[in-house]
């Protein structure tokens, strides 16, 4: 047994415990943190496969980006973890049973060997390039339009953001400086022209009267 | 190392143009007031129109013409299903309106994202590799999703798109595990290349791995089809979204599924024809019953269109259990009469709905021949063509299919269809009796919407369905030349 093959059996055996803890712990922040394990060994995985930037891109994209977003998200949410739960033990025999029965149907069908099937030689190696160098390559030249097309879709992604989460609320109290500033004293103060008062005197009415009245 | 060839642009022409023109339409956008909105519609239906000039123009006469190292095919195939694509695409947005502008969604999303699901259409039935086919069919479904929440204030529609969500990602998975298999046996993502190299004799290494692959292929294009038993998400799909998104995703969708089963199955997997044909002919059969027997039930029509749809699709796959190139072409014809008839149902559907009252209960139309003949009659002739009733559309698409589905020796399936055909018949019949037969709940005359080109259009789609059914010939022959050029 080779230095590489006891690697990739560690790797593979974290990636899998990792992966069943994602599912099974209660508090969804160690689930989040779980799946970063998950994708930190699969990571190590693809470096011994000899994949160093699908490897890299992993951390950087998945564990460095999506899944910090993931876990603010877990974090500010006030989540009720009972409901969540509610159910699993009830479904999980079920769940394992149809699980077990389809990994036995799949490797009674295709079994184990023919999955050895023998890997085309590594096209990077063939063309003398590095792993990134013939990625790139393939990506502009071969993979082009497919590219152009993944791009679209990324922005597919930003225009159905808007409509979904776009809100022009009535009531909110926020201040739009240029309506400020186009104010008119008129629309806020009303001046209202009066008759001054005549004094009670002249109307005959003292006011001793008034305070000796009972 | 390849060279990036130029002339690749000029086969792609149709789809650049559509391309540039969204992207202009987004940026016009932003700068309309909500009252000029018009604008967006009349710029998007001409981007329509010029694409399917495009299209038809340069298309190919003889061979069909691949570019980008086979990633993009444009063959007859192609170009019949992408003027039907563009043209019930146009419909919609004709079809739309006044009921969006009643509702408060009558925004530019709608339209940008409509027009990049008619590009992912697009792309999705010219592709010629495993990875254009799933970004096109993504390109499609991830702007569907999109759209059936565009209601976002109306529970039904957010549920409606999380259920779409959730069951189009699982198949959109099941694809991508059947393409991996295909790729681990084949060593390429090329379909003409897999057609090539693969070995589908029964003793070969990789023989049941490719059957895996192919069972789960099949698994995913049943998922974006609707057929039974993977038909859960469509019909709450087609009743919460609302009816404008509806008429889409009831229509043009399903020429472009066609468009990616074909290339699939014929295209990459045509050795192992007598596998999937056997496996679509179950789906055809459970797609047949399920669809008729569950309709009977609904009062709701747009839930009733739905499990008709389902039905349909049943009838659809008759004629690839053909596996030969008459039978892909009755099929296509059969995809195309349907997007057709569903674009006149469910726009009647939109005819009726006000602001506040959507009309989507069978009730709604009571004595509509009494409110306004006219459109009772063209709703007739939608309910008599989609039934199957002699001389409609309807009928001949159903007799191609069948006839495709007897020349395969698969005289069973084709008796089982014509049974639940005629069961069907029933909810058809339904409608039509309460249209001419039942009192109407408000007497007076029928409010029709102020927009012109909503109720010509309409009318125009009803009287095709008849016009189609005397005339079908020219369609059909096209559809024919459409594989005879593929199969030279």
């Amino acid at each position: 047994m080779s230095f590489q093959l006891i690697c990739f059996y560690a790797f593979a055996a974290i990636a899998v415990g990792a992966a069943l803890a994602v599912v099974t712990v209660k508090n969804p922040v160690h689930a989040a943190l779980s799946l970063v394990l998950t994708f930190f060994t699969t990571a190590c995985v693809w470096l011994l496969a000899d994949a160093e930037f699908l490897a890299i891109a992993l951390v950087l994209v998945y564990v460095g980006a999506v899944m910090v977003l993931f876990l603010f998200v877990v974090m500010m949410l006030d989540l009720d973890l009972e409901p969540l739960r509610e159910g699993f033990i009830r479904a999980l025999p079920f769940g394992v049973i149809v699980a077990v029965v389809m990994l036995a149907e799949m490797l009674a069908l295709i079994g184990v060997r023919s999955m050895d099937i023998v890997a085309p030689a590594d096209p990077a190696a063939a063309a003398g390039l590095s792993n990134v160098e013939w990625l790139a390559t393939a990506l502009f030249s071969e993979f082009l339009l497919p590219f152009e097309v993944a791009a679209l879709i990324l922005t597919v992604g930003i225009i159905a953001a808007v409509p979904l989460t776009l809100r022009h609320r009535k009531g909110v109290k926020a201040q739009d400086p240029a309506r400020q500033v186009r104010v008119d004293p008129r629309d806020r103060i009303r001046v209202v022209k009066m008759a001054a008062e005549t004094s009670a005197v002249q109307n005959g009415t003292l006011p001793n009267q008034e305070s000796s009245a009972p | 190392m390849i060279q990036f060839n130029p002339a690749d642009l000029a086969t792609l022409r149709p789809e650049l143009f559509l391309l540039g023109a969204t992207c202009a339409i987004l940026l016009i956008d932003l700068f309309l007031k909500p009252a000029q909105r018009n604008v967006t519609h009349w710029l998007s239906l001409a981007a329509l129109a010029v694409t399917a000039v495009l299209v038809c123009c340069g298309a190919p006469q003889e061979h069909g013409v691949t570019a980008f190292n086979g990633m993009f095919i444009r063959d007859g195939v192609a170009t019949v299903l992408k003027v039907f694509v563009l043209l019930t695409t146009g419909l919609v947005f004709l079809y739309g309106r006044g009921y969006l502008r009643d509702r408060g969604l009558f925004i530019g999303e709608f339209y940008l994202l409509l027009l990049f699901a008619t590009l992912g259409m697009m792309l999705l039935v010219s592709a010629g590799s495993l990875v254009t086919i799933y970004l096109g069919l993504e390109l499609l479904t991830l702007s569907s999703y999109a759209l059936v929440a565009l209601n976002r204030d109306s529970r039904a529609s957010s549920e409606a798109a999380i259920k779409y969500f959730v069951l189009g990602a699982l198949a959109s998975g099941l694809l991508l595990y059947g393409m991996s298999m295909i790729y681990g046996a084949t060593g390429t993502l090329d379909l003409a290349r897999i057609h090539a190299v693969a070995d589908f004799s029964a003793n070969s290494p990789h023989h049941m791995l490719l059957a895996f692959g192919l069972v789960f292929l099949v698994v995913g294009i049943a998922f974006k089809f609707g057929a039974a038993p993977f038909h859960m998400w469509l019909p709450d799909v087609y009743h919460g979204a609302p009816t404008a998104i509806t008429v889409f995703i009831g229509s043009a969708p399903k020429l472009a599924a066609f468009g990616m089963a074909y290339r699939l199955l014929d295209g990459a997997m045509g050795g192992m024809s007598g596998q999937w044909s056997l496996m679509l002919a179950v789906l055809a059969v459970l797609s047949l019953a399920i669809g008729n027997l569950f309709a009977i039930a609904q009062s709701n029509l747009k839930r009733m269109l739905a499990y008709s749809t389902i039905s349909h699709i049943g009838f659809l796959l008759l004629g690839f259990v053909n596996g030969t190139t008459s039978g892909y072409a009755a099929a296509m014809f059969y995809a195309i009469s349907y997007a057709l008839m569903a674009a006149v149902a469910f726009g009647m559907i939109l005819l009726l709905a006000r602001a506040g009252f959507e009309a989507e209960e069978i009730d709604d139309f009571k004595g509509l021949n009494k409110r306004n003949p006219w459109y009772a009659a063209v709703m007739a002739l939608a309910m008599f063509s989609l039934a199957g009733v002699p001389p409609l559309f309807g009928f001949f698409a159903k007799l191609m299919v069948l006839k495709a589905a007897i020349d395969a020796g698969q005289l069973w399936l084709a008796i089982v269809a014509i049974a639940f055909a005629i069961i069907g018949l029933f909810y058809y019949l339904r409608v039509v009796k309460v249209i001419y037969f039942d009192e109407p709940q408000d007497h007076g005359p029928l409010a029709l919407p102020k927009d012109l080109a909503f109720r010509v259009g309409l009318s125009l789609n009803g009287l095709a369905l008849l016009v189609l059914g005397v005339a079908w010939s020219p369609l059909l022959e096209w559809c024919y030349g459409a594989f005879a050029i593929v199969a030279k």
